[in-house]
C-alpha cells in the first residue's frame, strides 16, 4: 500500500555552517522560537465557561476538535514526512522533521483540551464520529492519496492546501467562542497552532515555488491547473462538511466566508492569485479580530478619513541593532 | 527569484556608480522583500516606481533621494510569551536602511504586508517603524495582496502624495 512513499536515497552529515538556502535557517529559527507545549496553557480555566455551552454546542466543539486532530495526525505521520525525500537541501529535510514533530504536539494538544473539559464517554463518542463522518474521511482520503502519489510538487500543493485551507472550517469555532468571551484559554492554544500552520504553509509553498523554477513552462501550467482543481474539489467537500457541522447552530454561511478568505491565502502561499472575490471573503470582523487584534482596517490611513490619522502607540522592541 | 523590478528603481545606470557604491533611488516607494518574493510581487502590480532594499546586510544599503513610503513584510510571531517585547520583527536589512539618518529623514509613511494568522504580530514591523519614525501606517495587506489591495494602495498613494505636496514645508 505504501510502496510509492520512498525513503531518502542517501544521507550525508548535515552541515549547518554551509547553507544553500537561507530560508531554511530563517524558518528553522522561527519554528524553534515559536515552540510551545499545551501544558503551558491554563486550559482548566475554561471549565466554567464550557459548562455555559448547551449540549449541542459542546458536541459541535468536540467534533470540530476531533476533525482537527485527524488533520494534524495525518500531517505529522504522513504529510511532513512524505516531503523529506524530495527536499532540495539537507536543511529543508531538518525543517520537515521539525514540522512533523510540531504537528504531533498539535494533535496531542486537542487531547489536553478534551481531558480538561469532557468525560471519557464524550471523548470516545467524538472520536467515533470522526471515523464515521463521510466528509471528514473524504478530505483525509484526498490528501493522503496525493501524499502516497509519485509527484513531489503535487505533494507540496496538497500539503500547503492542508496547512493553509483545510484546517479553517475547524479553526473558525474557537475564534467564534473567543469573540464571545468563551473558552478563551482554548482559543489561546488554537492561536498558537494557527501561527505554526501559517509558517508551515508559507515554507512548503515557498519550496513548491523553488521547485517550479526548475520545470518547463508546460509543466508549470499543468501544476497550476491541478492546484485550482484540487482546491475546488477540497472546497466542495469543505462546504458539505461545514453545513454538516454548523447548520445546527446557524453559523454555516459565516464559516464559508472564512473558508473563502483562507482559500485565497492558501493560493497566495503557493504563489497564485486569489480566487474568491472580496464580496465572498468579508469575514465577520469579530472573527478576524479574534484571530489578530491588528486586523481591524479602520486604523489604516488609506481606509480611514485620511488627514485625521493619529500616530500609533508605543511598540516594545528589544532589537539592539537600531541606532536611534 | 527574478522579480523583474531592477529596472524600476528610477535609476539610470550612471547614477548607480556613486563613490561609496550605495545604490540610490528616486522612487516614491521603497520596499523590502525576502527571497520568497511575495512583497516584491505585490509591488510589481502597483503603478508606482519602486526601489528595493538589498537582500543581504553585507551589501551597501539603498539611499533615498526624495520622500518615500516604506513597504515591508512581517514574517511571523516574535514574542516568546504574550506581552513579551517583540524581537526580530523588522528585517535587519530594513534596520540598516533606516539607521542611515538621511534615509530616515525622508520617510513619510509605512505599508505593512503580513498574515493575520500571526495574531498580535500581524504587520508588527510596520507598527514598530511607524512609532520609531513618527509616521502613519498607511495600509496593511496579507501575503502578496489581492487585486483590491493593489487598487486601494494605488489610489491611496496618489492621494497621499497630493496631500503631502500641499502641506507647508
Amino acid at each position: 500500500m505504501t510502496e510509492k512513499l520512498k525513503l531518502i536515497d542517501s544521507v550525508q552529515a548535515i552541515n549547518w555552517n554551509k547553507i544553500q538556502d537561507e530560508k531554511d535557517v530563517e524558518v528553522w529559527n522561527r519554528l524553534v522560537n515559536n515552540f510551545w507545549l499545551p501544558e503551558k496553557v491554563p486550559l482548566s480555566n475554561d471549565v466554567q465557561s464550557w459548562n455555559t455551552l448547551t449540549p449541542d454546542e459542546q458536541q459541535l466543539t468536540m467534533r470540530v476538535f476531533t476533525g482537527l486532530t485527524l488533520l494534524d495526525t495525518m500531517q505529522a505521520t504522513v504529510g511532513a514526512v512524505s516531503l523529506i525525500p524530495d527536499a532540495l537541501t539537507p536543511h529543508e529535510e531538518a525543517v520537515y522533521t521539525n514540522i512533523a514533530f510540531m504537528e504531533s504536539v498539535h494533535a496531542k494538544s486537542y487531547s489536553s483540551i478534551f481531558s480538561t473539559l469532557a468525560s471519557t464517554k464524550e471523548i470516545d463518542e467524538a472520536f467515533r464520529w470522526s471515523t464515521e463522518n463521510p466528509n471528514l474521511q473524504k478530505k483525509a482520503q484526498i490528501i493522503t492519496d496525493y501524499y502516497r502519489g509519485d509527484d513531489p510538487l503535487k505533494r507540496k500543493v496538497a500539503s500547503t492546501l492542508l496547512e493553509s485551507f483545510l484546517f479553517y472550517s475547524g479553526f473558525y469555532l474557537p475564534m467564534y467562542w473567543s469573540s464571545r468571551a468563551k473558552l478563551t484559554n482554548t482559543a489561546d492554544l488554537i492561536r498558537l497552532i494557527i501561527r505554526d500552520e501559517a509558517v508551515h504553509g508559507y515554507y512548503i509553498g515557498y519550496k513548491y515555488q523553488r521547485g517550479l523554477e526548475t520545470v518547463s513552462e508546460e509543466r508549470r501550467q499543468e501544476l497550476k491547473d491541478y492546484t485550482y482543481e484540487l482546491l475546488f474539489e477540497l472546497y466542495e467537500n469543505e462546504v458539505q462538511y461545514t453545513h454538516d457541522l454548523y447548520d445546527g447552530v446557524g453559523l454555516a454561511e459565516d464559516v464559508k466566508k472564512f473558508l473563502h478568505y483562507n482559500a485565497n491565502k492558501a493560493l497566495m502561499n503557493l504563489g497564485y492569485e486569489a480566487m474568491f472575490p472580496s464580496a465572498l471573503t468579508d469575514v465577520n470582523p469579530a472573527i478576524l479580530s479574534a484571530l489578530s487584534p491588528n486586523a481591524d482596517e479602520n486604523h489604516d490611513f488609506f481606509s480611514g478619513s485620511g488627514s485625521s490619522y493619529v500616530i500609533g502607540k508605543a511598540v516594545n522592541t528589544e532589537d539592539d541593532d537600531w541606532d536611534f | 527569484m527574478a522579480l523583474g523590478i531592477a529596472d524600476r528603481t528610477g535609476l539610470g545606470p550612471e547614477t548607480g556608480s556613486a563613490a561609496d557604491e550605495h545604490p540610490m533611488t528616486d522612487a516614491p516607494l521603497i520596499f523590502f522583500s525576502s527571497a520568497s518574493g511575495y512583497t516584491g510581487r505585490f509591488v510589481e502590480k502597483l503603478e508606482t516606481q519602486a526601489g528595493r532594499i538589498p537582500l543581504h546586510t553585507s551589501e551597501p544599503t539603498l539611499l533615498a533621494r526624495r520622500p518615500y513610503v516604506l513597504l515591508l513584510p512581517t514574517y511571523g510571531g516574535t514574542a516568546a510569551q504574550p506581552g513579551a517585547a517583540a524581537r526580530g520583527a523588522v528585517p535587519k536589512q530594513v534596520i540598516k536602511f533606516l539607521n542611515n539618518e538621511h534615509n530616515r529623514s525622508l520617510i513619510r509613511g509605512v505599508i505593512g504586508a503580513g498574515n493575520t494568522n500571526f495574531g498580535d504580530s500581524y504587520c508588527l514591523a510596520a507598527d514598530i517603524i511607524a512609532v520609531k519614525c513618527q509616521v502613519p501606517v498607511l495600509y496593511r495587506f496579507e501575503l502578496m495582496g489581492t487585486s483590491e489591495d493593489v487598487a486601494k494602495v494605488n489610489e491611496g498613494l496618489e492621494k497621499f502624495w497630493t496631500h503631502q505636496s500641499q502641506k507647508p514645508a
